[in-house]
Order: structure tokens, then sequence, then C-alpha cells
């Protein structure tokens, strides 16, 4: 197996808050690794930092994209390399149809066969989108939408996929239809690196699992493993027990998740 | 006299509405009012009038010389001042646009100085076409007519060219657009150089019936400005209707009510604008994510 992304001992700063306090990744080729994490715990910025999008990040360590260096370089730089984002929010360009936006995925290429057939490709795994085709992507629902950012991002034709919280403010039965299409996806040959919060479903779905507190990983496991542990359970499946175990004494028990 | 009055106002409306998409084309991307755009306008027109008159060209060629010139202006002064400011804010890009509009005054009056010039344009202003019970110069009708194809065009870029929609898609989410490979920066560039361009058309059409000195401007980029506010700011179907009706009511009050007042009705329509639709300006307005 080749190792498609390699981030070694990231750190990145927001002015003077220090959101990345030494985070080292990598993704295998053909798989699905999770990073899971509080609220706040600094998920959101790996992908920033490692797409580019935070300015003079990542203030030290280094990221490399199938043997290349990319610490520094732009996302319009990065995207075109093969590594595609779908970013926390959904992010689609509301004023613009749905056929709109993911032609803007397509923006990068000129394989017009390539590209028609990826539309069609895209109109299977998400039905729904092909209906609302021609309307602007504001008016669609937030699972909509959803889809509709991952369709986009397909449409760039990554070789690496990042996910960042796909299951956000959707329904129980739709982050199950996501999920679905998720893994669907990397059968086609996606590699994907996912950040949840509901580690129960991102567990289920993926090879590797890491746990994330703070801006550092404290726990790296085979995500099978990881459903299994008493302190993954407790602390991120919601699941009560009775003793906690001693490493994980300093975690501050917040908000229980789903 | 209606139907007349109608007509001319709807001629000099066509050119506030160009004046009027030139400046919301730059607010929907840079998020400023670009009050250097009159100037913009006035310095190609004079490059026209220099390539006609000074170097003998043809008009053809001035014309597209000054289109040109308008281009590379746009893309330059983009470049140059705003880029380099660093987290700037609505207050410090809006001084920066009136820094463009002194510099670019000061320079046309340098060099071609206070006197009045004719750009001489190959259409009459005098000779006149009826249309129906009103009459219209070949000028006014050129200029709607130029206007309109330009508009049309536009409407086109918009909707069915891959740049166009990149364009959109860059003022809705640019962090969505750089995600997706699109290149800021250069959606920038084509911006600024495409409205540069229209305000230039503008001023070309509009210094044969004015006269040409560094003044051309001053009262058509209020004008049009007028316009785009009261279409909106942030659409360019709004601006365009936002030129054509300022051109008619402004037309009528000068023809029903006062001449000489004629030109605060434009003044007018931005205070009442803001005062009872003070959405009206931001109305659309993306709210950005960081
Ligand atoms: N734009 C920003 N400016 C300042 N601080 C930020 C910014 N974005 C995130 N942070 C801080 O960085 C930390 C990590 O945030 P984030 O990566 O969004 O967390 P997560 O995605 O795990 O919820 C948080 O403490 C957050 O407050
Ligand atoms: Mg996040």
């Amino acid at each position: 197996m080749a190792t498609l992304l390699e981030i070694k001992n990231i750190e990145t700063f927001y002015r003077l808050i220090y959101a990345l306090r030494g985070v080292s990744l990598s993704v295998e080729e053909n798989t699905i690794t999770a990073v899971l994490g509080n609220n706040g715990a600094g998920k959101s910025t790996i992908l920033k930092t490692v797409m580019g999008l935070l300015d003079d990040q990542p203030d030290k360590g280094t990221i490399e994209f199938m043997g290349r260096r990319i610490d520094g370089k732009d996302p319009e730089v990065i995207v075109r390399m093969g590594l595609s984002y779908v970013p926390e929010g959904r992010e689609v360009f509301d004023e613009l149809t749905v056929k709109e936006n993911l032609l803007m995925g397509a923006y990068i290429r000129r394989d017009r066969a390539g590209i028609k057939a990826d539309f069609e490709k895209i109109y299977v795994y998400f039905p729904i989108l092909k209906q609302r085709e021609s309307q602007w992507a504001g008016t669609l629902s937030g699972g909509e939408q959803q889809m509709l950012a991952i369709g986009r991002a397909l449409m760039n034709g990554p070789k690496l996929l990042f996910l960042d919280e796909p299951s956000l403010g959707l329904s129980p039965l739709l982050v199950k239809e996501i999920f679905k299409i998720i893994v669907e996806i990397s059968k086609r040959g996606v590699t994907l690196l996912l950040v949840e919060q509901n580690a129960r479903m991102a567990l289920s779905i993926s090879h590797v699992g890491l746990i994330l507190e703070n801006g550092r990983f404290v726990m790296k496991g085979k995500s099978s493993d990881l459903m299994q542990d008493k302190d993954v359970q407790e602390f991120y499946m919601g699941v009560r027990s009775e003793e906690s175990a001693k490493g994980f004494q300093r975690w501050k028990r917040k908000k229980r998740w789903r | 006299m209606f139907l007349q009055l109608l007509l001319s106002g709807i001629a000099f409306g066509s050119l506030y509405a160009l004046i009027a998409l030139a400046m919301v084309i730059i607010y929907k991307t840079s998020e400023v009012p670009n009050f250097g755009q009159g100037e913009m306008a006035m310095l190609s027109t004079f490059v026209a009038f220099m390539l006609l008159d000074t170097y003998g060209h043809s008009f053809f060629v001035s014309f597209l010389g000054a289109l040109v010139f308008a281009a590379l202006l746009g893309v330059f002064l983009e470049f140059v001042f705003l880029r380099r400011a660093k987290d700037p804010n609505i207050l410090s890009l809006i001084l920066i646009t009136l820094g463009f509009e002194m510099i670019l005054y000061g320079v046309a009056s340098w060099k071609w100085g206070a006197d009045q010039r004719d750009l001489s344009f190959p259409v009459s202003d005098f000779d006149l076409v009826n249309i129906g019970p009103a009459v219209i110069s070949y000028l006014n009708l050129a200029t709607l007519l130029v206007a309109l194809v330009l508009m049309v065009l536009l409407f086109l870029f918009f909707r069915y060219t891959k740049v166009g929609i990149a364009m959109k898609a860059t003022q809705q989410n640019p962090m969505a657009a750089r995600i997706n490979g699109i290149r800021v920066n250069r959606i920038l560039s084509v911006t600024w150089a495409m409205s540069s361009t229209i305000g230039a058309m503008a001023g070309m059409l509009l210094a044969p019936v004015a006269t040409l000195d560094p003044n051309l401007m001053l009262e058509p980029l209020l004008k049009g400005f007028a316009s785009a506010v009261l279409g909106g700011m942030t659409t360019l179907v709004g601006a365009a209707l936002g030129g054509y009706m300022l051109g008619i009511i402004e037309n009528l009050f000068g023809g029903y009510v006062s001449l000489e007042f004629k030109s605060i009705v434009a003044f007018g329509i931005i205070v009442l604008v803001l005062c009872f639709r003070p959405s009206g300006l931001f109305a659309k307005h993306y709210v950005r994510k960081v």
C-alpha cells in the first residue's frame, strides 16, 4: 500500500491561538481514515492547513501528497494535484444552479468525455441532484446541499478526498444514506480522510481512526479496535461504563455525543 | 412631447446603465463601490481621442485601442493598489478608489489640460431618425443599440461561459471557488478589465454629446452610481434597469418640472433609496464565513 498523504509534525496558529500542536498523520491509498474529536479540537484546522487555506501555515512541519511537498502551496494548485475538500458547512455556491455548481467542480478539467461520465456517476449516487439540476443550490435542503458539496468535490476528479463533518445537522436517516455513498465512493478508488463528531458512524466505515484533542492526537488504531475500546465508547459514543481508565482522567467531560 | 422625452431619456439612461453595470461588476467581486470608475473611463476616452487626433488612426483602431487601454488600466489598478491592501475594510477600499479618482484626474489634467475638445465620432448627433412622432439622433440610436448589445453579451457571458460562471462563483464564495481550482486573483483581474472596458464604452459614447475634458465623467458617474443604488447594487439586471429608470425620470423631470434642477434628480434618488430602502445598497450582500 502506498502512502498518499504524509503529514509530519505540523503546527498551526490563528494569530496567537495555537491550534495544532504537532500533528502527524499518514493516509494510505484506498483506505478510509477517520479523525474524531471534540468540538474545537482542531479537526477542521488540519484539513484547512493541508489544503493551503490558512495563509503562512503550517508554521512548522511538512506535508507531502503523493511524494511531493504541498505545504505553502495554494489551494488552487493543490486541488489540481488530486486532493479535494468538502468543507464543513457545505459551502455550495448559493446562487448558482445545482448543475453550475457541479460544473465549477469540473473547472480544472479539460476532458469533456470524463466530465460527462462523472456527471452521470454523481447523478447515480445522488438522484435527487438530477431532479434539482436547474434549481439554485441555496434553495436545497441541508442534506441535498451536503450531497451537492460531495458531488462538486468528486467532479474535481480527486485521488484523495477530505470530508469535514458530512453528517453535521442531518437527520439520522440522511446520515445513513450519506455514509452508504461515502463507502461506495471509497470502493470506486477514491481515498478518504473523514473528519467526524459522529464517532459511531465514522468508525463503522473507516479502517483507521485517530482521536484529536487540543490540537494533538491522543489515540490511534484500527477502527474496529477503537470501537471496542471502553474509553472511546464512553467519551465518544455515549456508552456509560463504571470506571474510567487512567489515561483519560485529564479529559474534561463535555457534551455527550450522539 | 412625452414620447420624445421618454426616448431621449432611454438614450441617456443606457449610458447610465453602462456605468452602473461597470460599478456593479466590481462591487460584486471586490465589494467596493469604485469611485475611480468615471476617471478610468475619462482617461480611456482621452486615449481614443489621442489615437484619433494626434496619431491619425482610424476611428475603429482608436476605439479598439482605447478599450484595450481601459482593460489594462483596470487590471493595473486592481493589481497594484487594491491587492496590496491586507485585510482591508470597506472604508480603506473606498479611500483607495477615491485615490484612483484623484490620480487619474490629475494625469488627464496634466496631459490634456482643461481645454474642451471634440471627439469626432463617425455617427452624427445632428441627423435625426423618426420614430413615430418622436425623433432621435443617429448618435443616440447608436448609443442605445451599443448598450443593448453589450448587455446581451454580458448576460450570455455570465449565463453560459465557464469563466462567467466562475466569476459569479467567486463573488458568492471565494473560499469554495479556490478549493475548486478557480484562481481568484485572475478572476479579479478579469473583473476589473471588464468593468473598465464597459466604463470606457460609456465614456466614448458620451464624449461626442458632451465635451471632452477631464470633467467628462464627474456627473455621469454620480448618475451611474445612483442607478446602481436604485437597482440594489448587486444585480446586473437591476443596475441596467436602474440606469434606464434614472434616464427617463430625469428627462421627464427636466421636461415637465424644471430644467435647472434636472441634475439633482440623481442625488435625490440616492437619498430617497437610502432613506426608504436602506437595505437597497447591501440588499443581497453575501455573508462571508471565515
Ligand atoms: N478563524 C479562526 N480564528 C481563530 N481561531 C480559530 C479559527 N478557526 C478555529 N479557531 C480555533 O482553533 C481551534 C480548532 O478549531 P477547529 O479546527 O475548527 O476545530 P474542530 O473542527 O475540531 O471543531 C478552536 O479552538 C477554534 O476556536
Ligand atoms: Mg470543524
